[in-house]
């Protein structure tokens, strides 16, 4: 049985939503370290024998199972570096749940920086859900910094949904999303953001539509507030008859800055690409409307940023 | 009781000041249902919005129950009990229609069923709505129902309907009309309308006329509607919708 102090919990709550030890498979990664690790019949969880990170296996066929690997840094100075490999076989249908948390404790940068591979077998479902959350002591001045690469390899008729969440307390980020989707396979990518102070946020997202009737579609949805940087691109390449959809919304509040920089690319004449960005200030009828069911107008503000960012 | 003292509302544009409201002074008691009517860009909506507090009044006094609420601001209207719904209701990207309900009645723990009610209300089946979100998925006339149902849901001692029936598509008049005649029994409040339309007018208690800005007429249904038939201030129904809602019926 592991020991975990009140940050250490908090953090798991925040980015797994899990109080205490986890069902089914899971590995906990703690100060850059495993702290702990449980395998299931289904699915494997073993350590890369380089040591750099840990290889997920998962059976052909398994079915309503998750598999957690939260990671907690509550260390001030640590620049943690990991990758984590998911092999999921045939006709699966499972949950991925992969959150960071910092608690920087100190005043020199705290990172941690993740490359996650999924190889996604033919028709597999995956969902993957991955929140970064950071905080610090009161007068402390490390920055929580997380620079997530995902690259994501979808057999034919594959299909993996990802929600990405940034929320509070990463200072700077750049966040890298690669698919390559193959025939009747597809990805979809939902990324909440939100920035305050003088946090810097880079998100990349690319597809690469190599089968025929495969989709992509990137929907994100960012927050800028204070004076923070939000950056969105987004290039999806369509090599067959495909579907790719790339939504970027972004709310400015304060001085916030939101750059938006979609892409695509048809390089087969049946690709059917399209993007749409929006960028712009709450509008003011949004807030007079919910002034006028009662709330204040930083209620209203924060309802609508919530309802937004959901 | 709602008292409107000498209100004014002026812009000013490109040719000067305008006047949009001039010198209106109104007395509206508890638990009536009044109709503001009255010919295009003649004052109404302004005189709505001023009321709710999302305009400013270049003069005047506007007391409800009483007290002095000319210089409060919309939230501080609306938490004294005015409630108001927007002839083109706003659109929110994230915010469900179950959210805006809880956040119009003020109860955060608002279950499904009560959410589900106000839903039916306005003709809306509620398991298809409840988890929509408010945005541009909905049709306009979705949206509408939608508002009035934030307004239900709000339960205030008055309630303020900018043109309800506008894009209110296939449901019909007569359930709107019960709409407002619920709100009215379970609030014991007041209900004012903003509306040409002679269906709407003929269920008021009271009409109230207003050209360029002041009021032309006002008194009880029975004295004004005859007066105004046939003219903007009172449009009958279109033919092709009343038989759509004879059929939908």
């Amino acid at each position: 049985m592991i020991e975990m102090d009140g940050i250490e919990k908090k953090i798991l709550e925040e980015v797994a939503e899990i109080h205490g030890i986890p069902q089914g498979a899971y590995n906990i990664r703690y100060n850059g370290e495993a702290q702990a690790r449980q395998s299931t019949k289904d699915i494997q969880i073993t350590p890369k024998e380089d040591g750099t990170g840990i290889d997920i296996r998962i059976a052909d066929g398994t079915v309503n199972q998750s598999c957690c690997i939260p990671v907690v840094i509550a260390k001030t100075g640590l620049r943690d570096v990991v990758t984590n490999d998911f092999y999921i076989g045939e006709n699966c249908d499972i949950v991925i749940v992969a959150g960071c948390g910092i608690h920087n404790c100190g005043d020199q940068d705290s990172q941690h920086d993740g490359l996650h591979r999924f190889f996604v077998g033919k028709n597999s479902k995956v969902k993957y859900v991955e929140r970064h959350y950071g905080e610090a002591e009161n007068g402390t001045k490390g920055g929580n910094i997380m620079n997530p690469v995902t690259e994501i390899y979808l057999e034919e008729g594959a299909q993996m949904e990802m929600e990405s969440t940034q929320i509070k307390g990463i200072d700077s980020t750049k966040r890298d999303t690669r698919a390559v989707v193959k025939e009747n396979a597809s990805i979809v990518i939902k990324e909440r953001l939100l920035t305050n102070g003088t946090q810097f946020a880079e998100s990349r997202m690319d597809a690469e539509l190599v089968g025929e009737n495969s989709s992509a579609n990137f929907i994100s949805r960012s927050v800028a507030t204070d004076q923070s940087k939000t950056t969105y691109y987004s290039n999806i390449v369509g090599k067959a008859p495909c579907h790719g959809h790339s939504e970027c919304d972004a709310i400015i509040i304060g001085e916030g800055k939101v750059l938006a920089v979609p892409a695509l690319d048809a390089a087969d004449p049946d690709a059917a690409l399209i993007h749409e960005a929006a960028i712009g200030k709450i509008a003011g009828e949004q807030l007079i409307k919910l002034q006028t069911l009662g709330l204040t107008e930083e209620e209203a503000e924060a309802a609508i940023v919530e309802g937004f960012l959901k | 009781m709602l008292e409107l003292k000498h209100l004014k509302y002026n812009v000013e544009d490109e040719q000067g000041k305008k006047e949009i409201l001039n010198d209106v002074s109104l007395s509206i008691p508890d638990g009536k249902f009044i109709v503001i009517t009255g010919p295009n860009g003649g004052g109404k909506s302004t005189l709505a919005k001023t009321i709710a507090g999302i305009y400013r009044p270049s003069g005047g006094q506007i007391l409800l129950d009483g007290e002095d609420i000319t210089e409060l601001g919309i939230t501080e209207r609306a938490r004294l009990g005015i409630s108001f719904a927007f002839q083109q209701p706003v659109r929110f990207k994230g915010i469900e229609v179950f959210d805006l309900l809880k956040l119009a009645s003020g109860n955060k723990e608002m279950s499904q069923g009560q959410a589900c009610r106000y839903l039916s209300e306005v003709g809306l089946c509620a398991r298809d709505y409840i988890n929509r979100e408010v945005d541009a998925s909905l049709s306009g006339g979705e949206l509408k129902r939608i508002e009035i149902a934030t307004v239900l849901a709000r339960g205030s001692k008055l309630s303020i309907f900018d043109e309800p029936e506008a894009g209110i598509d296939l449901w019909s008049f007569t359930n709107l009309i019960r709409v407002f005649e619920q709100i009215k029994e379970e609030t014991q409040g007041t209900i004012l309308i903003i509306s040409h339309q002679e269906r709407i007018l003929d269920i008021a208690d009271e009409i109230v006329v207003i050209e360029k800005g002041r009021i032309a007429k006002s008194g009880p249904k029975e004295e004004v509607l005859p007066a105004i038939l046939g003219s903007d201030s009172a449009i009958p129904g279109c033919h092709v919708q009343k038989e759509q809602e004879e059929t939908v019926r």
